[in-house]
Parts: structure tokens; sequence; C-alpha cells
């Protein structure tokens, strides 16, 4: 079976992100951008996968800026076979990038897509579910357990009450959740393999498909603030502010 | 035109999520009408008359759209799309489920847990863990959304809508449930707890739980946890808040134990009141913490159960 995984190229899990001054956005200039950790989940399953048996080969896709190749060299370096770069240099919302990636489904047949529950940047937490729904394929979003079987896959996700486990026919989308595994760091030899591992650049108007914005970002702005930073000596007087300074106890 | 809540529910009760989508609804000043999907549903269809400013209950009572299977349900959205201008899911497991694929099958964007509505086509929502707030504004004629819940106060229960009862095509039979392991607990539900406690790898220990819990057992409190304290398996993953767990904005916050990283100050920060018990005076949550106790969980907590015992607030 071909995994097909996506890996975005976000900022920086660590790095506090500053609004610009004009309200266009976050400053990413000299900024540390990394693969958004829930697609290094991603790619960590799909390579237990080939480990177990399960899975043959292993495609890792990204799509954006130029730089998104450095992220498929990431995810190529922890084990991923080969991938392929949608370039652009477009803003890509969710839906444009379910639909890109529907193209490449098409192309490469494979059993299984599985893509982060979100990115760490715009916060969506949809690319995984339009793609299904595209697809017309089931969807297992939020993961903390995938288990192939002959006929398909079950999937415990993650849920608001607990866990919940879902059997899937497949084809199938899954989104990973943060307990579904811990990657792996690439070695150094592997890192000079990936090297010669083949990427495929597509630009993303041979695609053929509409990827314009449906949202326009009209600004973006600091959240309020919080004052912060009062200190108690001791327990009693923290009851003692909680019941008569805040009113909350 | 109106706006279709989706409702969120067990199968048995109404997810008070719900209520807060119902509340972001009525924003947009048209007919509110509640989607119940599910068989055997008439209880919570019952409840879902009940929000406050519904005109209608759609009311699919069909065992084919059981737990809210997002292959199921969201063809059954679409079919009732038309006569819609926006379409509102609580932003909880459920509505993050079902609504990117109710939005792509009906061609428009998805917007993720509002938290204002600006108008009928420009929306407020976080990025980056709730460091920005974007202003959006989409072209598309549906508007698919989903509604952060701590930014909408509840709809009250004291409506009386009709209650009509739907049925659409076939769905996809593409997925089934297997089976849940729900956490039981006696506790107010966390979303929408009035006090949280929650403690996080300082707790060490899921046995070291119990001090945390003693507090809440005084306070009335939900008990939460940071994703450190989950991966270590010290409580389950529903109890993690946090930017990719659940947020909270409770009156008061309890962070034990916690350091403050910025994903988890996102589940959190909107709360009313923060106390920050750490023994660390630089963590990032007795920075922001509006009282700050600097010392031993472990001394701490016994002592704060005593203190608030003297106090006259104990055990419930
Ligand atoms: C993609 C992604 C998503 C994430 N999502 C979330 C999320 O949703 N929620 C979340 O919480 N995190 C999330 N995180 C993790 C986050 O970055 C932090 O790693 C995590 O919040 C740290 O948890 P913690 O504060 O419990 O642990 P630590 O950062 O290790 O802090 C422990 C704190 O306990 C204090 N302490 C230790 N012992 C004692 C003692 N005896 N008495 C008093 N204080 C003590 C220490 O001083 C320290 O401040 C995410 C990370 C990533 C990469």
């Amino acid at each position: 079976m071909k995994v097909l995984v996506g890996v975005k190229r976000v900022v920086d899990y660590n790095v506090k992100v500053r609004v610009r001054a004009d309200g266009t956005g976050v400053e990413t200039t000299n900024v540390k951008m990394s693969m958004n950790p829930f697609d290094e989940i991603a790619v960590e399953e799909a390579i237990r996968m080939k480990e177990a048996g399960t899975a043959d080969e292993i495609v890792a896709v990204s799509m954006g800026v130029r730089q998104c190749q450095e992220t498929i060299r990431t995810a190529l370096a922890m084990g991923a076979d080969r991938g392929i770069h949608v370039m652009t240099d477009e803003e890509l919302q969710p839906l444009a990038v379910a639909k890109l990636f529907k193209a490449l489904v098409e192309r490469e047949s494979p059993g299984l897509v599985i893509l982060g529950k979100q990115a760490i940047d715009d916060d969506s937490n949809q690319t995984g579910q339009m793609l299904a729904a595209l697809l017309g394929w089931p969807q297992g979003t939020f993961a903390s357990d995938i288990v192939l079987t002959g006929e398909g896959a079950e999937v415990t996700r993650e849920v608001d009450g607990g866990l919940e486990t879902v059997g899937l026919a497949v084809p199938a989308v899954v989104t990973t959740d943060l307990r579904l595994n811990e990657p792996r760091y690439a070695s150094l030899p592997n890192i000079m393999k990936a090297k010669k591992k083949p990427i495929d650049q597509i630009a993303v108007d041979e695609l053929g498909i509409d990827v314009a914005p449906r949202l326009e970002t009209l600004k973006v702005e600091d959240p309020p603030g919080r004052a912060g930073g009062k200190r108690v000596a001791d327990v009693e007087e923290l009851v003692d502010k909680l019941r008569n300074e805040a009113g909350v106890i | 035109m109106a706006s279709l809540v989706i409702a969120a529910h067990d199968g048995a009760a109404l997810d008070p999520a719900t209520l807060n989508a119902a509340t972001a609804a009525a924003a947009f000043g048209g007919d509110i009408d509640v989607l119940v999907a599910g068989g055997g549903t008439a209880p919570v269809a019952g409840q879902a008359a009940k929000i406050a400013g519904v005109a209608r209950v759609r009311h699919a009572d069909d065992a084919a759209y059981d737990h809210l299977l997002a292959e199921a349900v969201a063809p059954l959205v679409v079919a009732l799309a038309g006569a819609y201008s926006e379409i509102l899911f609580p932003a909880n497991t459920t509505g993050k489920n079902l609504a990117p694929r109710v939005a792509a099958l009906l061609d428009v964007a998805q917007i993720s847990d509002i938290t204002e509505v600006v108008s009928a086509d420009t929306f407020v929502r976080p990025i980056y863990a709730g460091n920005a707030m974007a202003t959006v504004r989409s072209r598309d004629a549906i508007k698919v959304i989903t509604v952060r819940g701590t930014a909408f106060a509840a709809a009250a229960l004291d409506g009386d809508a009709a209650i009509e009862p739907v049925s659409a095509g076939e769905g996809q039979a593409l997925s089934k449930f297997l089976r849940q392991e729900l956490s039981k607990s006696e506790r107010p539900e966390l979303t929408s707890a009035r006090v949280v406690v929650s403690g996080g790898r300082g707790m060490q220990s899921s046995e070291n739980f119990h001090l945390v819990e003693q507090i809440a057992d005084r306070l009335g409190a939900a008990v939460g946890a940071s994703r450190a304290a989950v991966d270590a398996g010290y409580r389950p993953n529903d109890f993690q808040v946090g930017q990719t767990g659940k947020v909270v904005a409770p009156e008061l916050y309890v962070a034990v134990g916690i350091s403050g990283a910025i994903q988890h100050l996102a589940g959190m920060k909107d709360s009313k009141v923060i106390v920050a018990i750490n023994k660390d005076e630089e963590a990032p949550m007795v920075q922001i913490a509006d009282y700050g106790l600097v010392d031993d969980l472990f001394k701490a907590l016994p002592a704060l159960a005593e203190a608030l015992d003297k106090a006259g607030i104990k055990p419930r």
C-alpha cells in the first residue's frame, strides 16, 4: 500500500509570533520555520506502517513556496521515500489544499492519506476532512491509534468525552492527534541519504485547479492583553484575595 | 436568510456547546433552525426546542446518523443547506469533524473557531495559538462556521420551537462506529465549568493528581491537565487544555505545576481570574497569572485545602 502524507512548512512551535505593525499578518521574515508538528506524527506513522510491512511506499507532499522542499527533505530524512512539491507563492487555504491533494491522489492512488489534524499557524483543522469529502472517502480524524485490518482500518479518535473507535473502509483519510506516536529524529546518515531521494516539482497551474482564496483577511491584531504578575505570599492570602478581591470563590 | 445550527449530542442529551453556537447564530438576525440527527433522539430534539430564539428544530430521527459520523451526516446537512445563509457548529470534536466535510461538499470555505460575528460575512478568529486575532471576510454564499464556545454566552432554555421531522436520502456508509471509552466524572464538564483546576508535569504522577482533585472538590471545579500531564498518562486525553485540546474560560483557572507554554495558554488565557501555583517564579504562567503563588505544590496544595476548609469552603 502506498501512503501519502502532508507536510506543511509553518512557523516553529517554539516561536512567539509577532503581529506585523501594519496589521496584515504575523512576522515571518527571519523566523524559524519547521514541519508542522502534527505532520511529523503523520510521517512517523507512515514509517511505522512501512516497518511493519503494511505500507510499501511513502510519498511526502508539501505545497507552497520554494522552501517547502526543506520540509519535504526532513520527511525524506525521517524515512519517506519520495516527495512531491506543489509550487506556488500564493496563499493556499484549506479548501484549495484539499483540492490539490485530490488531484495528487488521482495520480498516485494511495491506500491511505495521513495528514496532521491541524496546522499550528492558521489552526484551521479542516484539510483532511475536506479531502475525504472531495474523494468520497471515509475520515478518521484526531487519531491516537490506527490499526490496519484485512478489510480496512480501525481508527481510535481523541474526542471531547474520551476515545472513540471507528471502522473505516479503505482508501481513507486519517488525521493525527498528539498521542498517535512520538516522531523520531532523522539520523545524520539518513539526512545524507535523503538528499538523493527524488522530489517531483509540480507548478500549481499544472493541476488545473482554482486555488483562489475564499476568505479575505481584512486585518490581524494582537489579542487582548492581561495585566497579571501579582504575587501572593501564602495560601491564606490567596484564599483571601480570591474571596474578597476577585470575588470568585 | 436563516441560520442552521447543528446540534452536538451523545444520543441522549444536548451538548451545551450547542447553546453557545445558537447565540452566535442570533448575531446574524435571521430565523434560527437547529438540526438534531440520530436515531431515538426525541429527548435531544425536545431540549433543542427550548433553546431561546430557535424557530424550528429539524429532527432527523434515523439510526443512520447515530454517533454523528461525518460520512453519514454531512450529506444530510448538505441536503438542507440551500435554505440557509450560514451553518454553525460548535467548535468541539463533533463540529470540527463534521463542518469541513460539509463545507467541501458545498464547495465553500469553512471558518474555524470564530470568536466574534462582525457582520454577516465578517468574523474574528484566533490564529497561531491565539497569539493573533484575524478578521476574515467570506465571499461564499453559504458560511460554514465553527463557534468557539467560550466567546459566546450560552443561549437560554426558555424557548418553545416546533419540531419537524426531516429525512434525506441514504448517507454514505463508509465508516462505522465500533466502540467508545468515555471518561466518567461527577465533576462539572471542563469547557463549561465555572472553576477549573489543572495539573501539569509538576504533578509527577497520576496518584498525585488527587491533590488537584482535593482543591477541585472544594471549589466545585472541573479538572484539567497540560499536554505533558496527558502524554505522561497522569490523566486521559479529554482533560487536555490548550491550542490543540479544549478551550476553557472559567471565572477561575488554577494552574498547578504548569509552566505556561503558548500552546497551553491558548486554551485558558481568556479565563477571568488565573492563579498559578509553581515553584519557578520565572514560569510564564506565574507572569500572566492574576495571583501567583511561588511554592512547592506538594506543600501548597494540602495547605490550600486546609485554608479553604478554614474559610468554610468545604468539599461538596
Ligand atoms: C503541536 C503542539 C501542540 C501542543 N498542544 C498543547 C495543548 O493543547 N495543551 C498543552 O498544555 N500543551 C500543548 N503542547 C505542549 C506545550 O508546548 C508544553 O510542552 C506543555 O504545555 C508543557 O506542559 P507542563 O507545563 O505541564 O510541563 P512543563 O513545561 O515541564 O512545566 C512543568 C512546570 O511545573 C513546575 N513544577 C515542577 N515541579 C513542581 C513542584 N514540585 N511544585 C511547583 N511547581 C513545580 C515547573 O516549575 C514547571 O513550570 C503542544 C505542543 C505542540 C508541539
